[in-house]
Parts: C-alpha cells; structure tokens; sequence
C-alpha cells in the first residue's frame, strides 16, 4: 500500500492516501475556513487521483455544529459526484446526541464506528445505505 | 472557593478564529461548572451556533460567560451573545427550523434552543440582537451525591 500526504502547506488538513481510498483525520477544534478548503481539497484530489473512496476519521473531534455537518455532508455529495464513496467514520457518541437535538440527522450520509469498519464498507462492492438514499451499483 | 474568574469572561468575536476560541473557553467553563460530556458538548455546540450567527448576522460581537447559582443551589453557565447589527426582523421565523438567511442549514437559533435549558432572545431592529442562554447542571444520582 503506497501511502502519501498530498497537500502538507499550512492552513490545509493533510489528506493522506491508502490504495484507492483517501483518509482524513480530523483533530480538535477545525476552523471554519480549514472546513472549507478541505472540502476543496478533496474534491480536487479525488478527480486528481481516481481514489473510489474516502474516509473522514472524526474520532478526535469533540463538536459537529450546523457548519461542519454541512461541510461533511456536502463533502459526501460532492464525492458521490466525482464516483467515489465517503464514509465518516468515529463520531464520539455526545457529538451524535447533540447533532440529533440540535435537529441534523443527515440521512445520505455513510457512517461507520471507526477506520477500520469503514474501510470494509468501502471494501464491499454494493455499499448499503440506510432507506431513503439510493444504492450504487 | 468559587472560582468564578475561570469562568466568567468576555470574549470578542470578530472572526473565525474567535470562533475556536469562544468553543474552547466555553468547553473549560462548563467543565468548571460541573457539566457532564454530554451537556459540555451541547453547551459548546450552541455556543458555537450563536457565536456564528452574532459574527455572520450581527457583523461581529461579545460573548460574556457567566457562572449562576439557583435558588436551590444548582450550579449553571450563562452565556450572553449581544451584537449591534441589523437585528433580526421576524424572530418567530427565525426561531423555526430550516429558516436560514443562506449560510448553513438554518438550524442555528432553533436548534441551539433545544440544545439549552433557557433561552432568550431580545432583537430591536436596526439596534442588535441580545441572545441569552442558560443551562444547568443536572444533579448528580446515585452514591456520589449532591450538593
């Protein structure tokens, strides 16, 4: 497995690749205008590398708000676009309580326990989503 | 021993990067007051709601944070968001999930409500919006004991 980091410069989330699949690691507390470049980052990156899969690790993270949750909601979108698959993997258990009061359930989005379980979602050649997203064949 | 000079505080929110810095003084504070992971993470979480609408709708502002005790002793944190812009004109609808003036989902003032025990907004058009929220310690069960 090569491994590489595409984009180390400042102000940008390291973006480091597996195969055909792209990890994100996010840590701590991520600034809005981070997010957002690394939305860009990875749209560009996919359509640069024809990885099929990304996996956005969000164990480290202690809160999704409105902003971020839309950042990886539109970042699992955009991917779709491009025909490769993101899975958000490891939200801390507060983080999903409080995404679900605050009234964010997103339901297109793939979600797995850690890294690990989402790489084997991404491993699998049909991906099942939950009722109302539609299946890639 | 109140250590209220940890939490009591007020921060400018100019920026993004005030954002961050609201979320990580707010998430101190909480865990000074006594707040459990997961009351910290929703008092962060609106904190951060709030901060942005202050610094998106309110072309930037102040967050004082503030800790209270009820009359019954129950230890809680205030955080009062106050700008002075364009106020906000038809505050049911603000209120309303899904209303949004075009950033983000539209779930920053009505979702942050559910996300606290007591919340208030004071908007005067033309003036500045006030938006003070407070939530409270639950009481601890079971052997540890309360205060």
């Amino acid at each position: 497995m090569s491994e590489h980091f595409a984009r180390p410069a400042a102000g940008h989330v390291p973006v480091l690749r597996l195969g055909d699949v792209l990890l994100v690691t996010l840590q701590g507390d991520l600034h809005d205008g981070m997010a957002s470049q690394l939305q860009q980052d990875l749209a560009e990156t996919i359509a640069a590398s024809r990885v099929t899969g990304v996996v956005i690790d969000i164990s480290g993270v202690e809160i999704v708000d409105s902003f971020l949750g839309r950042v990886l909601a539109e970042t699992a979108a955009q991917t779709e676009l491009l025909a490769a698959r993101t899975v958000v993997a490891g939200m801390r258990p507060a983080v999903a309580i409080t995404l679900v009061e605050l009234g964010l359930t997103f339901p297109e989005l793939r979600t797995a326990l850690n890294t690990e379980a989402a790489l084997e979602l991404l491993a699998q050649p049909i991906v099942p989503r939950r009722p109302g997203g539609e299946g890639r064949p | 021993m109140d250590m209220a000079a940890d939490v009591d505080a007020r921060l400018p929110i100019r920026s993004d990067l005030d954002l961050a810095w609201v979320r990580q003084h707010v998430r101190q504070a909480a865990t000074r007051v006594g707040f459990g992971l997961v009351d910290q993470t929703k008092l962060v979480t609106a904190a951060s709601e709030l901060a942005r609408n202050t610094l998106v709708h309110g072309g930037g502002g102040v967050l004082e944070t503030t800790r209270v005790t009820a009359a019954d002793g129950t230890a809680g944190l205030r955080l009062t968001f106050s700008d002075q812009g364009p106020g906000i004109p038809d505050l049911e609808r603000a209120l309303s999930d899904g209303y949004t003036s075009g950033d983000g989902l539209g779930m920053g003032l009505g979702g942050s409500r559910r996300l606290v025990h007591d919340f208030e907004v004071d908007s005067t058009p033309g003036s500045g919006t006030v938006v003070r929220v407070t939530s409270w310690v639950s009481r601890p069960v079971g052997p540890r004991g309360g205060r």
